[in-house]
């Protein structure tokens, strides 16, 4: 197994399971009951599947002028996804948004 | 498919939705937003004409040949920058005109026009 | 079918959806928050035609700033709007039917899409464009050297439409405070944003490296997508972020008004004084060659690199200025 054919197969892979998360945050958004939860899955979106996606294409870069950008990119994603997620989760809870109880209908 | 003209009327599309929000709809944020939705199709009308077939984005680099055109990147780029500052402009209207009459449906500005008897707020 | 084809159809089809969600929802934040979406699926739209200086933009400017005065107007009039009573959806319906039948009557004549022997394509212009600019001006980005140097007249033209936007908006909200109630002191015992922790933090570590790539963007736009429009408008982000989370106040701080508007003619004076000087050195207006005497591709250069700072400060002044006589307008209820 060469080098570039373990590359090949690894950023296929990252890239790969970064869609997944993104597909399932999308799902998440639509079918999970409450405020917090969807929230949740908005912000695995963001950092797990924008990371994973990011790596995969990192895995590929032909130099290193673009790998260095995507790096900041991934800085970037990292810092400002879970603030806005947390920032979200923090309003909604001052405004009075009460958490989901098991068997109470979607909110 | 691509010597064909399905990516205009794809547009066009979109255009008209754009269109039937501004005529159709009374509340003058909403017919900013789809004049809006006009100018955005518009602006993927121009870009369209500049495309070529396997060419990429005009900048010079060795060894590729074809690129698309860049004079409608030129045209759209500053004019998807005076639309912003001319939304700006309808949206200080809006509020203004808000501020005046206490409503924003078109209908109930005209009402209030003609029973006040004037041609424009006072 | 190709994978373009494939992209093409899947990126109009989410673009046709939204506006038509959009037209059927009566609810103006979700609205509002649909067309970004609309704004930014376009911006990939234009990727994929190659359009990479255009898709910079329209990300910047319509998911941006665009969303944030939308909001700002929302917030300080009615955010739902009544319904569409039938009589107006019928001639609307007519209108559409017949402007769109007449269009795609119309298209037959059009050039096909992606051929290369289009009028567009085959012009003479094309070639000076692409390959005698590389003699000219040495600019590998060549929608930056046709906006600045080739067509540079037009893009004056442009800034000025942009300045006269921006002092109309400043004439039509600065001048008076608004009809709301004058507060004493501090003013209402609100929740302002600066109370999260992790949001002040988090904005005040990334303002500089906000504002640092705004330069970068603008330095950079001879070798890569960027440009004076988006460097201004990146610039203007920053100070918008700054803005949401501190209060106008604390904006005004960093950034005092009489700067800020000072930026929005320095921008145009910069641009025509360049103008002038491309005439006193013995060319035309706005002629760069004699910039540099004995070089004139480094003339261009140096014109180039001006009139792209000069974009950047007028659009970043009106920007700046437009949140914040928007954001400082006092509410009538």
């Amino acid at each position: 197994m060469s080098a570039s054919l373990l590359l090949d197969l690894a950023s296929s892979a990252s890239l790969l399971v970064g869609s997944l998360f993104v597909l399932s945050g999308g799902i998440g958004l639509l079918r999970f009951p409450d405020f917090y939860t969807r929230i949740h899955a908005a912000g695995l979106t963001d950092s797990a599947g924008a990371g994973l996606i990011l790596l995969g294409l990192l895995l590929q870069t032909p130099g290193w002028e673009t790998a260095v950008r995507l790096v900041l990119i991934v800085l970037f994603m990292l810092l400002t996804g879970p603030t806005s997620t947390h920032v979200l989760a923090q309003a909604a809870g001052r405004d009075g948004v009460r958490v989901w109880r098991a068997g109470e209908p979607r909110r | 498919m691509s010597g064909s003209l399905y990516v205009y009327w794809l547009i066009f599309a979109l255009m008209m939705i754009g269109l039937y929000i501004v005529i159709s709809h009374g509340n003058l944020v909403k017919k900013l937003i789809g004049l809006n939705i006009f100018q955005v199709s518009v602006f993927l009308l121009y870009i369209s004409f500049g495309k070529v077939r396997d060419g990429s984005a005009p900048i010079v680099k060795e060894g590729i040949d074809t690129y698309s055109h860049p004079l409608p990147h030129v045209l759209i780029l500053t004019a998807i920058v005076v639309g912003v500052a001319t939304t700006a402009l309808g949206l200080a209207l809006v509020v203004r005109i808000f501020e005046a009459y206490g409503s924003l449906e078109e209908d109930l500005l005209h009402e209030r026009d003609a029973a006040s008897g004037v041609d424009g707020p006072s | 079918m190709s994978m373009f084809v494939l992209m093409n159809l899947t990126l109009f089809g989410i673009l046709a959806a939204t506006a038509v969600t959009i037209s059927r929802l009566r609810a103006l934040y979700e609205a509002t928050m649909l067309t970004a979406l609309f704004s930014l699926v376009s911006a990939s739209l234009f990727v994929l035609m190659d359009a990479v200086d255009v898709a910079f933009t329209e990300a910047a400017v319509g998911v941006g700033i665009s969303t944030v005065l939308f909001l700002g107007v929302l917030a300080l009039t009615r955010s739902r709007e009544d319904v569409t009573p039938r009589i107006r959806q019928w001639p609307a319906r007519v209108v559409v039917l017949l402007a769109g039948g007449m269009l795609v009557y119309a298209s037959q004549d059009l050039p096909r899409f992606e051929g290369a022997t289009t009028p567009v394509q085959v012009h003479p212009v094309t070639d000076v464009y692409l390959r005698e600019s590389q003699d000219d001006i040495g600019v590998p980005n060549t929608v930056t050297s046709v906006l600045a140097s080739y067509r540079a007249h037009d893009t004056l033209g442009e800034l000025v439409v942009i300045f006269t936007a921006g002092v109309a908006v400043l004439l039509l909200l600065a001048s008076s405070p608004g009809p709301g109630r004058r507060e004493e002191g501090e003013g209402p015992a609100e929740l302002v944003l600066a109370d999260y922790r992790v949001l002040r933090v988090i904005s005040k570590l990334l303002l500089p490296f906000i504002l640092l790539f705004a330069f970068y963007v603008l330095f950079h736009g001879e070798y890569g997508p960027g440009g004076g429009f988006q460097a201004g408008v990146i610039f203007a982000a920053g100070f918008v972020l700054y803005g949401l989370v501190f209060g106008v106040d604390g904006a005004r701080r960093v950034l005092p008004r009489p700067l800020a508007w000072a930026m929005i003619p320095l921008g145009i004076l910069l641009y025509v004084v360049l103008g002038l000087a491309g005439m006193l050195l013995g060319g035309e207006f706005l002629d760069f060659q004699g910039l540099r005497p004995g070089d004139p591709q480094a003339g261009q250069h140096l014109g180039i690199l001006l009139v792209e700072t000069s974009v950047g400060i007028t659009v970043a002044g009106v920007m700046v200025a437009v949140f914040f006589s928007f954001a400082s307008r006092r509410a009538a209820r």
